[in-house]
């Protein structure tokens, strides 16, 4: 056995059913390992750019739970997995990318398709391994693994050189289990924070729960339930968090932060205890860090460390899996009731929900209205970055987790297409679809391949608004409609590109043709079908709170 | 951020001087990925010494960073992020012993040669190196931060040619573990 073979009886042991990738020549010892006969058990997807190799690995490992793997040759191959990587990071997806890297004897000698990916991704990986003697591979592997899906999931390299993937191993032996010593990862909470936190719950009188991507990774929904329950306090959630607690609940206020509820930013405004779930205080979701939850003590249950204390400090830190905390805190706690507190977020709930101008027009929010009418609600939803995005997050209703994938942290364009294909290949049951933006779609719109021969279909809404439409919202709010590269123009026609591919297009420029291109698409099974839907450049998204500013700036839809 | 009752610590803004002795694995990498992470963070690193330890597997980083406590906690939880970090001690109130050594070449003529050498004993600091027709001379200095700065504030008056001065290593006093 060699090196790269080792590498993919790894991968089979950690039950890697998938690995996306494009080959290439360090990387083709690699390739010839997944051809052989005992690889059969992988399914190898050729995609179209490397980028979106790791984007569909990221999709379907957050939509699965599962480690997402992503493979690529060295030099370009490498470099362009580094923003799927920095994306993966960023939203702590466990991800384990293995690249080709030139033969030991002339790495650093400038050969040919050589660039130093374990030096260039040093700041965006939780950890990287280079095999310098092909019976390390095991090891690492399973390290990798062990890495990327423990404490805070997140990103592992392992860059292959070509002469370490074709040199013979003495023996395979895979071992059972790794031991670090600098890698430990505490899960459960010690039973003394949980008794501070639990008295600082009894006492409060307008508790809220601001619940984030680290409730979906630890499966915990059920046990946010309980405890929702059982102390009857609100719930907000982050973008990465949406679907961690379902929008049926009353108690859920959807989102928070600059395009979140007002609502959800009122009740973070007025709370005296906030107890802060698997977030780490983005400034998205803060603004003005000062003014964020002014009038509030902060229980902050955190796997990760480096985000207690980082931007706000808590009151009482729960450094653990948000799981066994939840479960903990639900145990301590005394059952309570806050009727004056539950009046006023519904009545808050009730004056000022989610609302969009409706003159006949075509509107972006009645898309998704429509969309989750005539999905139930039920579909797997992965967006772009920008407008379309904000809009998903806050009218498509979520109810479960691993339901809503979308780039958070980065705010990567171009994420949305693999990662819905990811998330097919991880549930090819489940109808996904994605909605994203002319700028965003383009920029990873070449996976309409991958979809077709893979035959992975998803349905596509491409919000078109033939602009960089959140760039243009902030030019118009800010830089006094001084447009400055945000204009896209209306080229190509997605209806025909789309087709070129062997989908289906269709294009949808008025309210009354949505929900028949929408039943369309749904009648479609075996292709991936795109719907163009041309809408007004206009349409701002609200409530906005302008960066760095408070909820007391709060920018609402504008009444007419 | 300071008048913020919800801020992270910040132990009144003021910058002090942290030591803290950093234990990593021996391996290829590691000291690229703990200063490539004070960089990305903007930590700085006022002094950094890099050397074996009694176990061959290990290797320790003893640091000194200026900043406030905020900013001294999140260089340790982020370097503790690091696989490679096995454990870091924060010496800032422990007591410790230091040294850090200076070579000093200094332009020596017959005129003033012994009063440079005159000053190195002050110093404890010994004459390393005299080359006469050349009239240079180099002094070697070993100790804490404190007093290499002081020997290098009085040969301010002589003609300093070059200078290096290593970083600072450290050790608990006792049987607690650096």
């Amino acid at each position: 056995m060699n090196g790269a073979e080792a590498v993919v009886e790894s991968l089979k042991r950690e039950g890697v059913k998938h690995i996306f990738g494009i080959s290439g020549g360090a990387a083709l010892p690699l390739y010839d390992a997944l051809v052989q006969p005992t690889a059969k058990d992988i399914t190898n997807i050729l995609v179209r750019h490397e980028q979106a190799a790791a984007h569909m690995a990221e999709g379907y490992a957050r939509s699965s739970g599962r480690v997402g793997v992503c493979i690529a040759t060295s030099g370009p191959g490498a470099t362009n997995l580094v923003t799927g990587i920095a994306d993966s990071v960023l939203d702590s997806t466990p991800l384990v990318a293995i690249t080709g890297q030139v033969a030991t004897r002339v790495i650093g000698t400038d050969a040919f398709q050589e660039s130093d990916i374990i030096g260039i991704t040093m700041p965006i990986v939780k950890h990287s391994f280079q095999p310098r003697s092909p019976d390390e591979i095991p090891w690492m592997i399973k390290a990798a693994f062990h890495i990327a899906s423990t404490g805070r999931p997140g990103p592992v390299l392992v860059d292959m050189p070509k002469d370490i993937s074709e040199a013979k191993l003495k023996e395979f032996i895979y071992p059972e289990e790794v031991h670090l010593r600098g890698y430990k990862v505490t899960r459960e909470a010690a039973s003394a924070d949980i008794e501070k936190a639990a008295e600082l719950v009894d006492k409060a009188k307008k508790p809220l729960l601001y619940v984030g991507g680290g409730l979906v990774s630890t499966d915990a929904h059920n046990e946010l339930l309980a405890l929702v329950d059982k102390i009857e306090a609100p719930v907000t959630t982050t973008l990465m968090g949406r679907g961690a607690f379902p929008d049926s609940h009353p108690m859920c206020l959807n989102m928070l932060g600059m395009h979140g509820t007002a609502y959800a930013n009122w009740a973070v405004r007025d709370c005296d205890l906030l107890i802060a779930l698997g977030v780490r205080f983005d400034d998205r979701v803060t603004g003005n860090l000062a003014r964020f939850a002014p009038n509030a003590k902060v229980i902050h249950v955190e796997i990760d460390p480096a985000e207690i204390h980082k931007n706000r400090y808590a009151e009482v830190a729960i450094q653990a899996d948000a799981k066994d905390a939840l479960k903990k805190l639900h145990d301590a706690v005394k059952p309570a009731k806050h009727p004056e507190w539950r009046q006023q977020v519904l009545q808050w709930k009730e004056e000022q929900p989610l609302r969009y101008k409706k003159d006949g027009t075509l509107k972006p929010q009645y898309i998704l209205q429509e969309l989750a009418d005539i999905t139930r609600g039920e579909a797997i939803l992965t967006t772009d970055v920008g407008q379309h995005q904000m809009w998903a997050a806050q009218y498509y209703p979520f109810n479960r987790p691993r339901q809503f994938l979308t780039s958070g942290g980065l705010g990567t364009m171009g994420f949305g297409l693999p990662a819905a294909l990811g998330a097919k290949f991880a549930n090819p049951d489940q109808e996904v679809w994605l909605v994203s933006g002319d700028g965003s779609f383009q920029m990873h719109l070449q996976e309409l391949a991958t979809s077709m021969i893979y035959q992975k279909p998803v349905k596509i809404a491409l919000f078109n608004n033939q602009h960089l439409g959140m760039v243009k919202q902030w030019q118009d709010m800010f830089y006094g409609e001084r447009y400055s590269g945000v204009q896209l123009k209306n080229v190509p026609n997605f209806k025909k590109l789309a087709e070129a591919y062997g989908a289906v297009g269709i294009t949808v420029n008025k309210p009354e043709e949505v929900r028949p291109a929408m039943e369309k698409a749904r009648e479609v099974d075996d292709r991936t079908v795109l719907i163009d839907f041309h809408y007004d450049p206009k349409e701002h998204v609200y409530p906005m709170i302008p960066s760095g500013m408070s909820v007391d700036e709060m920018r609402l839809q504008p009444d007419e | 951020m300071s008048n913020n009752p919800h801020s992270v610590k910040n132990g009144n803004g003021s910058l002090r001087k942290h030591t803290i002795s950093v234990l990593v694995e021996n391996k290829p990498g590691v000291l690229a990925r703990v200063s490539s992470l004070f960089a990305r963070r903007g930590f700085n690193i006022a002094s950094l010494a890099v050397s074996s330890t009694e176990d061959s597997e290990i290797s320790r980083m003893t640091i000194v960073t200026q900043g406030d406590e905020g900013h001294l906690e999140q260089v340790i939880k982020q370097l503790n992020k690091l696989i490679d970090v096995i454990t870091i001690l924060d010496h800032t109130e422990d007591d410790l012993i230091s040294r850090e050594v200076a070579l000093v070449k200094v332009h020596a003529t017959v005129d003033n040669r012994s009063e440079i050498m005159q000053l190195a004993t002050v110093f404890r600091g010994e004459v390393v190196s005299l080359s006469p027709r050349e009239e240079t001379m180099i002094l070697e200095v070993t100790g804490e931060e404190d007093k290499i700065e002081a020997f290098l504030e009085s040969l301010s008056k002589f003609k300093v040619i070059e200078m290096v001065r290593t970083g600072k290593i450290a050790l608990v006093r006792g049987k607690r573990m650096t």
